[in-house]
């Protein structure tokens, strides 16, 4: 508070008071209602972390309906799980994670006015997410050769599976295959979100748009990338390995 | 249409949700139409589905979730906080646009022939019935984040926008009331956001999660749904509390009772909130020991319930309580919120729930809490603000008339209700061949709605007019002591203040206000704490401080 009242103590202009003309220097990025940088700042970032706690909630519900089903078809789910390639599912978890590193690497670049450091970690964790959308793709496709579908649809039949026998006899084996696809399906999306969102930081960044005075956005986008990371931290053993 | 103030942004939501208001309500009088004699009258029982279907979604998601909060707390709240803006202003509009384009699709949903599930899509009927329920449900989930957006906004726009001075413990009750409800929208608004996600994609890809027929469970539909769908009841009410903490105070001309124990007690009710979704399903099969668990706690949201109520009265203590019409429907909702509170505490228990259960019971319960409650305190809070932000005075007198049509319509349409719910008139049922002698009862509920409509077009007929025959408003025509009265215009200016207010004392100190020794006595008083003046002059004729002066020396006729 102590910097806002020094605004408050300043000599009061006319009348009508339009605070974005007086005098003195604005950094060119401090819209006007706000007083200060950092008051702008802290906003931004709290605004974020408020935004990613309605994305945890909305995956929470996603994993209660995992942690229910689990519950009632315990064997199914133990089984099902090997039917993941858990070679890819790692590799995409070791992917996630160094994107992480990339993109903190990013804003640190920012900081320290790096634009070099800055520009291309953000080329960087956009390739490391294409990696990760590609293995899913692959992954993706062969269980649809095999007729696993998500819903309504799934159907496996192929020289491989045999849907007499283990856990493609069970009347629920597609319940699980639902989740899987509901619940990778919609953090892949918020992945692709992610892509198209650092790729405009990247695009920005070229044009010297963020420097240690002004990087917000490459910060929250990092505190989000992060998020879709840690989804999948807990996503990648409740399905492949448990 | 594109404008980011925060004021204008206001008046467009408090527009499209009085559209949606009028809408939901004509469907409403449908529905007390056709219930008002046995048998078919005007409609079919499939059409009535859909009619009392729509009512309840455009009720519930596009009218009473935004109504206070993205409408008065959009105009109001920025300027009580000495804010020029909310902290977001771009995600203010695009909160709005989200909104109208949620209000698209479910009307959308009309046009494919409507949706007969009941606002609470209970599963498995809502994963078969032929009706349209996937555009419902996306509506829902697109004004879902429409909520969300306005719950982030100001939850950082209360952190982090607030005047020098203006510190937690000062901040106006309304702003408490609208933090309360933010966290709510934020924490809970999600997880309906995935149920409906998840209820389209049983529908189109059949994933087997809700339906029975595909190994999944229905009940856990009603989990996902109560709990967003009981915290967002929370959504609706806590903003009502705001508005009715400040009508009570500024109208009873006193500092209000237990500042501290009001604004707490919004967050204790957001966040008990969360913990009681279970009374809705205690016929679904729970648990035993989480069915007694669930009522437990529903009986303890009372105590921060009943502690408000009670403040409230105590403020009103020896108070100057000035009569106009927002004042009086601060006392309509202590009368019907009270009434919709204890009702809701004979519901929580349950051996009498087994009885009541979707009963009209339930009904009137739940709409002496959303109307007798929200929509009360909405109308209170508009008449209360309407100079603020209009410029022009509202008619005193068809206010005064619009408030006591509204009571009594009110409490013919639903007190009635009670009585024929625990006579066992079912809800959402078309006809009641079974029950031949409720239909007095029904009509009696029914021309009780249409004085209840007539008030509500009367309060529409009073504020169209004031736009064009209004006298032009004083900056502050109540005597309020909070900065939007205090510190600026009516209308306000475009930046709301001339320069940042520095705060130097609650949002209810009228006597350091208007009678203080510094109250224009030192000049600029900058920096001199208690001193510094209202810059807004205060009118002097047959206003609240007059009132104080006529007790003072013993002439106030009463």
């Amino acid at each position: 508070m102590a910097s806002s009242t020094a605004t408050v103590a300043a000599p009061a202009h006319d009348a009508h008071g339009h605070d974005d003309h007086h005098g003195h220097d604005h950094p060119p990025h401090l819209k006007h209602y706000f007083v200060t940088s950092e008051q702008q700042f802290e906003a931004a970032k709290l605004g974020m972390w408020l935004f990613l706690v309605t994305e945890i909630l909305l995956f929470g519900g996603m994993f209660v309906a995992y942690g229910i089903f689990r519950a009632w078809y315990p064997e199914l789910f133990a089984e099902a799980s090997t039917q993941l390639d858990t070679v890819m599912g790692a590799t995409n978890t070791l992917v996630l994670l160094l994107s992480s590193f990339t993109v903190a690497f990013a804003i640190r670049g920012a900081q320290t006015d790096n634009q070099k450091v800055l520009f291309w970690n953000l080329v960087a964790t956009v390739a490391l997410a294409g990696v990760f959308m590609v293995i899913k793709y692959f992954e993706y496709t062969h269980k649809f050769d095999l007729g696993i579908f998500p819903g309504a649809a799934f159907n496996p039949t192929s020289d491989v599976v045999n849907p007499t026998e283990g856990i493609f006899a069970h009347p629920r084996a597609g319940v699980f295959f639902s989740i899987y696809y509901v619940m990778t399906g919609i953090h892949g999306f918020h992945v692709l979100i992610g892509m198209v969102a650092i790729s405009i930081l990247a695009w920005k960044a070229r044009q010297g748009k963020y420097t240690s005075a002004w990087y917000t956005p490459v910060e929250n986008v990092g505190l989000y990338w992060h998020v879709v990371d840690i989804i999948w931290i807990f996503l990648f053993p409740l399905m492949y390995l448990i | 249409m594109t404008s980011v103030d925060h004021k204008r942004i206001g008046i467009m939501y408090l527009v499209a949700i009085s559209t949606f208001f009028a809408l939901g309500g004509i469907l409403a009088l449908l529905v007390r139409t056709e219930l008002a004699m046995l048998g078919d009258t005007i409609m079919d029982a499939d059409t009535y589905n859909r009619v009392f279907t729509m009512h309840g979604v455009v009720m519930v998601f596009l009218f009473i979730v935004p109504s206070i909060p993205a409408s008065l707390g959009n105009i109001i709240m920025p300027i009580q906080l000495g804010a020029k803006d909310v902290a977001f202003p771009k995600l203010n509009l695009m909160s709005f646009y989200l909104y109208v384009a949620g209000a698209f699709l479910a009307i959308l949903s009309l046009r494919t022939g409507g949706v007969d599930t009941g606002w609470t899509f209970y599963t498995p009927y809502s994963a078969e019935t032929g009706t349209a329920v996937i555009a419902m449900g996306m509506g829902v989930f697109v004004a879902g984040f429409a909520s969300i957006l306005t719950g982030i906004n100001f939850i950082v726009t209360i952190h982090k926008m607030r005047a020098p001075g203006l510190t937690w413990n000062r901040m106006p009750l309304f702003c408490w009331g609208l933090y309360a409800t933010s966290i709510v929208q934020v924490l809970a608004t999600p997880v309906i956001g995935i149920t409906m996600l998840l209820l389209v994609l049983e529908r189109t890809l059949g994933i087997g999660i809700f339906d029975p027929a595909l190994g999944g469970d229905p009940v856990l539909f009603q989990h996902f749904f109560w709990f967003y769908s009981h915290p967002a009841v929370y959504i609706m009410i806590l903003p009502a509390f705001g508005v009715i903490s400040e009508l009570v105070t500024t109208f009873s001309r006193q500092k209000v009772y237990g500042y501290t124990a009001i604004a707490l007690s919004s967050v204790a009710i957001a966040l008990l909130g969360f913990l009681v979704w279970g009374h809705h399903m205690f016929t679904s099969g729970q648990s035993i020991v989480s069915s007694i668990v669930f009522s437990m706690i529903t009986f303890l949201i009372g105590i921060p319930s009943g502690i408000k109520i009670f403040n409230w009265i105590a403020t009103m203590y020896r108070g100057s309580v000035w009569l106009v019409t927002p004042m009086l429907y601060a006392i309509s909702f202590l009368f019907l919120f009270t009434i919709g509170g204890l009702t809701g505490i004979m519901v929580g228990a349950l051996a009498v729930d087994i009885h009541l259960h979707d009963t009209y019971f339930v009904v009137a319960h739940f709409h002496y809490v959303m109307m007798g409650g929200t929509v009360i305190a909405m109308l209170g809070g508009l008449f209360y603000w309407w100079p603020k932000f209009t410029g022009k005075l509202y008619h005193e007198g068809m206010g005064v008339a619009s408030a006591v049509l509204v009571f009594i319509g009110f409490n013919m349409t639903f007190f009635i209700q009670f009585v024929m719910g625990s006579q066992g008139m079912p809800r959402r049922y078309a006809d009641y061949p079974d029950l031949p002698w409720l239909e007095p009862l029904h009509q009696f509920s029914t021309i009780g709605s249409y004085v209840l409509g007539l008030g509500l077009l009367l309060v529409l007929f009073n504020g169209i007019w004031s736009l064009f025959k209004g006298k032009p408003a004083p900056g502050n025509p109540w005597g309020g002591a909070s900065l939007e009265w205090t510190h600026t215009t009516s209308p306000p200016d475009p930046h709301n203040f001339s320069r940042t207010p520095l705060v130097t004392h609650g949002p209810y100190d009228y006597y350091t206000v208007f009678n203080g020794a510094g109250d224009g006595a030192m000049g600029d008083g900058m920096g001199d704490g208690a001193n510094r003046p209202a810059p807004v002059p205060v009118i002097t004729e047959g206003a609240p401080q007059e009132f104080d002066k006529q007790i003072d020396l013993g002439t106030r006729q009463a």
